[in-house]
């Protein structure tokens, strides 16, 4: 066939997943670095939604699956016992050289189980509430405080018709540190959302200034 | 709980992904390095060396979607593998010099000065 020599490689390009490479949007040549934060709040609280507000990519989703003990045992037992998590993420290059990922993770123990080294090395975590449902957030507080000892910022997402609160009495109510930053708005406007990350890198700052200075 | 590492070969491993991962990279669950983490940058090393003729699906399609710098989460993503699974082959390209880990300093908290770049980057927006 004619064809077959100017081809030589149609099997290894049929092999490819090919929309995988096609819909990448690589990291400009500039980027030398990455570094983290942590989006995390009970489920609907408004994580996507925030990362999808500041994300310079469309939000991206990754899957991890779940299997009890029994793989490996008996292939039926285990096909019924495996539950899927996904983790929403966002990407944005702050000043040229360093990506910042923005992690989605909702607030269940399996989640963290799963997602080893996830909070290694994070800038902190912005911890969404919603103050209608602020006993939500405890499951979250509860992960946090075993997995990591990161700084932490508390976003308050101002859904219409949640009564306003001081933001001593929310914190209080999580019992967070007095000093925690606390930002409130709609999360949906990239402004508020850029403030909250603002807000959490700042406080970041803060507590490495007074940690080596204590040092 | 933590990913169990199956205990025999199964007999219908493609139903669910540890089993499915096992089959995928030789029999090993876990990732040859523990430095790779879901934001660890990596990029194809671009020396026009072609991988062997026996290499899987998953590390072409891994290495083609790496011609430009990516996390290992975006990956996992745009492959639609577990990141846990995209690690282990990401990590046997590193060790076979195809695949190149971009970022720096993976081990550690990002220091005051990297903190204070990030911070001045978010108030130019
Ligand atoms: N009014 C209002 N609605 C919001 C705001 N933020 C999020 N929403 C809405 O609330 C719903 C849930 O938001 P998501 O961003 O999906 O919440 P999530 O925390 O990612 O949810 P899960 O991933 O399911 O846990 C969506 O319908 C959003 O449009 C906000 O600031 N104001
Ligand atoms: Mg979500």
């Amino acid at each position: 066939m004619a064809s077959a020599t100017s081809e030589p490689d149609a099997l290894v390009q049929d092999a490819v997943v090919p929309d995988a490479a096609a819909g990448a949007q690589h990291l400009a040549p500039t980027v030398v670095r990455s570094v983290k934060i942590l989006v995390v709040g009970a489920y609907g609280v408004g994580k996507t939604t925030l990362i999808g507000a500041v994300s310079e990519i469309p939000i991206l989703s990754t899957e991890e699956t779940i299997t009890t003990a029994s793989v490996g045992v008996d292939p039926r037992l285990g096909a019924k016992s495996t539950t899927t998590v996904a983790m929403d993420f966002g990407r944005v290059t702050v000043g040229g050289e360093t990506a910042l990922y923005l992690f989605g993770t909702p607030g269940q123990r399996r989640f963290w189980d799963l997602w080893v080294g996830l909070a290694d090395g994070a800038v902190g975590v912005l911890l969404l509430v919603d103050t209608r449902r602020l006993e939500d957030s405890f499951e979250v507080l509860d992960q946090l405080e075993e997995h990591t000892q990161l700084p932490v910022a508390v976003v308050v997402n101002e859904f219409p018709g949640a009564p306003a609160h001081a933001a001593e009495d929310v914190l209080r109510a999580l019992d967070l540190p007095l000093d925690t930053p606390l930002v409130s708005g709609d999360l949906r406007g990239r402004a508020q959302a850029v403030e909250a990350l603002r807000a959490l890198v700042a406080h970041a700052v803060r507590l490495r200034s007074a940690e080596s200075s204590a040092a | 709980m933590p990913v169990q590492k199956p205990v025999q070969k199964p007999t219908d491993g493609y139903h669910d992904h540890p089993v499915r991962s096992y089959v995928l990279t030789g029999g090993r669950a876990h990732p040859t390095r523990n430095t790779l983490r879901p934001e660890t940058l990596l990029c194809a090393v671009d020396d026009g060396r072609e991988l062997p003729l026996g290499a899987g699906r998953h590390e072409r399609a891994l290495l083609e979607t790496c011609r430009g710098t990516l996390s290992l989460a975006e990956l996992a993503a745009y492959l639609r593998l577990p990141a846990s699974l995209v690690a282990v082959l990401v990590s046997d390209l590193i060790d076979a010099g195809y695949l190149a880990v971009r970022s720096g300093g993976a081990h550690d908290l990002p220091g005051i000065d990297l903190l204070e770049e990030v911070l001045d980057g978010l108030r130019n927006f």
